[in-house]
């Protein structure tokens, strides 16, 4: 699958490894903007509230 | 015709072990589309399906790895920052003196009457700033009204909305995160009988004085009472509460730190001394 992707990069080598570096940074940054914060709400280390007094 | 069979033929293996890897590719010379036309055997469909699955799961392990560090670690960083931010700038809005002012009758300890027992704010709006010598110090917190996400993921302390405010006869109870998100409540357990925790608000420094601490179950709402866990009690005290998770990883119990009001000293009587360093510098005026 990477190897796929990185095969159909266009440009030398160097720019297929660059390009390829973006892509990598770009899905971090996805995921700290947006999966993990998601993902968060499914780990019980955060419950610090008592009961039903938790507000909305 | 022969002849290039058989070089597909030679091919073939190469393709089903090689597929994926950087192999060697001479001369910009590319057999692809001759490939795709000799019909792959069962085995490279296998050994191809078994790769990307196997790069899925690996992709997959790697993000729940990062995902650990983010919540761990990142969360807290943008969490400190926040609230340092707010607690700056409630800081800044201050009036009053940041250094302990004299009181006007040296005699005996000074009485500043009943505590002000200010509205509470808006959900989201900041009550004050919580000061735990025992926790370092620098400790120092914001303290926002509501204990929903929103506030705990990055503010600080929660305000149970249904608790009184600081200084009114009853239960100030608050939350705050034992790990992740600036961690605010991270050594609550070591909290010592007789610590002070003090609360600055716009009118004046609440000084409570930590008494003990119970682990209960998430369940246990009682702990939020005017009277902690004595349901129907008329309070005569002020109470401080917090809590937060228990054990220190985990959320199964909650652990819960009770205070009780010390005293109350105005805003134009200047901060406690055990905190004056930390508020001055917080003003920036230290």
């Amino acid at each position: 699958m990477y190897g796929w992707i990185f095969r159909h990069l266009p440009g030398p080598l160097w720019v297929r490894i660059l390009t390829s570096a973006a892509l990598v940074a770009c899905a971090l940054a996805l995921m700290v903007q947006f999966l993990f914060p998601w993902m968060s709400q499914f780990t019980t280390l955060t419950d610090s509230t008592i009961g039903s007094a938790q507000q909305p | 015709m022969a002849q290039q069979q058989t070089q597909q033929a030679a091919a073939m293996p190469d393709d089903g072990t090689g597929t994926g890897s950087e192999g060697p590719r001479p001369g910009g010379h590319r057999p692809r589309p001759a490939r795709r036309k000799g019909r792959p055997s069962t085995g490279d469909i296998v050994r191809k399906v078994v790769q990307i699955v196997g790069e899925l799961l690996l992709t997959a392990g790697l993000i729940l790895l990062l995902f650990v560090a983010w919540e761990l670690w990142w969360t807290n960083v943008e969490a400190d920052a926040k609230q340092s931010q707010a607690v700056q700038g409630f800081a800044k809005s201050f009036a009053g003196p940041v250094a302990p002012v004299a009181p006007a009758n040296p005699a005996g300890p000074p009485n500043y009457g009943k505590p002000v027992v200010a509205q509470a704010p808006e959900h989201g709006g900041m009550i004050g700033i919580m000061y735990i010598p025992r926790f370092g110090p620098d400790y120092s917190r914001p303290i926002i009204e509501g204990t929903g996400s929103d506030i705990l993921d990055t503010l600080g302390l929660g305000h149970y909305g249904t608790t009184s405010m600081p200084g009114a006869p009853g239960n100030f109870a608050v939350a705050g995160h034992r790990q992740t998100h600036g961690a605010v409540l991270d050594n609550i357990h070591l909290l010592v009988p007789g610590d002070k925790i003090y609360v600055q608000t716009k009118d004046g420094y609440y000084t409570y004085v930590f008494r003990n601490n119970q682990i209960v179950l998430p369940s246990r709402t009682d702990v939020l009472l005017p009277v902690p866990t004595q349901p129907g009690a008329t309070p005569t005290e002020s109470y401080l509460t917090m809590t937060s998770c228990n054990p220190r990883f985990g959320a199964q119990e909650r652990i819960i730190a009770y205070s009780l009001l010390e005293s109350w000293q105005p805003a134009s009587a200047g901060p406690p001394q055990e905190i004056a360093k930390q508020v001055a510098q917080t003003a920036g005026k230290g």
